[in-house]
């Protein structure tokens, strides 16, 4: 379609005027999104409170949402189940068989260590949450992975929170607004996880791709005694997440460590939970201020 | 500067009844930006987890707009709609102002190169449009560019330039709503 004859300036000088404001202001407004692009870029929290009660209006429809997402997860379950039910029936037996025996093992593990406890004077710490949400709804557009969730400040929820599903850690808190969070994901390709091995100390540190998938990259270098199918728990280093808590599967291995797949996946969970930061002191001594670091002659001296 | 009302000769084209029945201005000039916002408000409750899923949905609803409809939007638009993206899309704040500013200028351009134009240049220009912007939009997010955030990106490239001709009719059948006969007078 060609433009309406309206359009056109001609002559008129108010026309031409109307055109040339036009472009003043569309570029003026293209160079304030530049100032503010750089602003968010340098201090990321200043246009917290903005999105944050955007957020805010927006999670009481993301409850509805996610509810009919676990709805749809449930039902596309009942149907694949339906096909190999047979099949599944016999497997899960066996399984509940070994894993009755399973259980036995670990409550004598459990009295053992109940008792080891008692002897060294340990009180058991049971983590407390301190509230549970859906993910209402995520950044599904963009390429950073966040996610967010219909609690916030006002339930208790600060920053630096980690947030776990049933089966795992799904991320920590980024920003909390009064009544909504935002949750920078595993996934995120600035997120970095420090985990060990389950089965041994082997530390190493999960990095989000921005692929869905996480790279695992070991602390010590050297021989790589990574496997496939080694399952990643927290560590509990740098004080966020408790320690033991499962993250991800190993799926290929690299010269440095290797690839590995999510163990709770954000899209599957109905319901997480927002647990305590596990050593506050040592999250706050690990912020060290601008002005506290040594500078480079410092350093040499 | 633009024709935001129907003139005399297009109102028989719009909507039927009697010859008392005129567009409502509030339906006409309300219709194309409550689309936009909506488009910006509805990715947010799709949980991507693995990579960007959906389209960037205010940002093509804008741009079908803009390319379907020229001069309807004001062209310092991509500020108020761009802050209003930037709320929800969870890019940084400003993105979307920019990006969607710079758009609009460009498009003015383009228009002004090329005033006769068909619906295939006009998916053509939006496609590269979209490409564009989702690759500016990746690079300014904040997030360390990985080769496999530009392979996971494909995708939503894809199906944002595929998705345009749909838009395209949903855009046609809205504006037809805009510009419907449905106020009465006399």
């Amino acid at each position: 379609m060609a433009p309406a004859s309206s359009r056109r300036s001609g002559f008129s000088k108010k026309q031409q005027y109307s055109v040339f404001t036009g472009y003043l202001l569309a570029t003026i407004g293209a160079l304030v999104g530049l100032g503010l692009l750089a602003i968010s870029l340098w201090q990321p929290s200043v246009f917290q409170p903005l999105r944050g009660a955007a957020n805010d209006a927006a999670s009481p429809v993301g409850e509805t949402t996610a509810a009919v997402r676990a709805g749809g997860n449930n039902t596309w379950d009942t149907i694949s189940g339906f096909w190999n039910a047979g099949s599944q029936n016999a497997e899960l037996r066996r399984e509940v068989e070994l894993a009755r025996i399973r259980i036995a093992e670990a409550e004598a593990v459990e009295t053992e260590n109940r008792r080891l406890k008692a002897l060294l004077g340990l009180a058991n710490d049971e983590v407390e949450p301190i509230a549970w949400s859906r993910l209402v709804g995520s950044s599904s557009s963009s390429a950073r992975r966040f996610a967010y969730i219909g609690v916030g400040s006002s339930d208790g929820v600060e920053t630096g929170m980690p947030i776990h599903s049933e089966r795992g850690v799904i991320g920590r808190v980024l920003e909390t607004a009064r009544g909504s969070s935002r949750v920078l994901l595993l996934t995120d390709s600035e997120s970095v996880l420090p985990v060990r091995r389950a089965s041994d100390q082997t530390v190493a540190f999960a990095e989000g791709r921005g692929d869905g998938l996480l790279r695992i990259r070991l602390i010590n270098l050297g021989l790589n005694p990574l496997e496939i199918g080694d399952v990643f728990v927290t560590s509990g280093a740098g004080g966020y997440y408790r320690p033991g808590v499962a993250v991800a599967v190993l799926n290929e291995v690299t010269s440095d460590g290797g690839i590995a797949q999510l163990i709770a996946e954000p899209a599957a969970t109905n319901y997480v939970v927002v647990e305590p930061i596990f050593e506050p002191l040592a999250v706050e001594a690990s912020d060290v201020r601008e002005r506290d670091e040594l500078t480079d002659e410092e350093l040499q001296d | 500067m633009i024709d935001r009302l129907a003139t005399p000769h297009q109102r028989r084209a719009y909507g039927r009844g009697g010859i008392n029945l005129v567009e409502s201005p509030w339906r006409a000039n309300t219709v194309p930006y409550i689309s936009i916002l909506l488009g910006s408000l509805l990715p947010i409750w799709v949980l991507a987890d693995v990579m960007p899923l959906a389209p960037p949905l205010g940002f093509l609803v804008f741009l079908t707009w803009r390319v379907m409809r020229p001069g309807l939007l004001p062209l310092w638009v991509g500020v108020p709609l761009g802050f209003f993206d930037d709320l929800f899309s969870g890019q940084p704040f400003g993105s979307a102002i920019f990006l969607w500013s710079l758009t609009m200028i460009a498009l003015e351009i383009i228009e002004t190169r090329f005033p006769w134009r068909g619906f295939w240049q006009d998916w053509f220009t939006a496609g590269l449009a979209i490409l564009l912007y989702i690759l500016a939009a990746m690079v300014i997010s904040g997030a360390s560019i990985t080769p496999f955030m530009l392979i996971m990106v494909l995708p939503q490239i894809l199906m944002s330039i595929l998705l345009y001709p749909l838009l395209a009719r949903m855009i046609a059948w809205l504006d037809r709503f805009r510009l419907s006969r449905s106020r009465r007078i006399g």
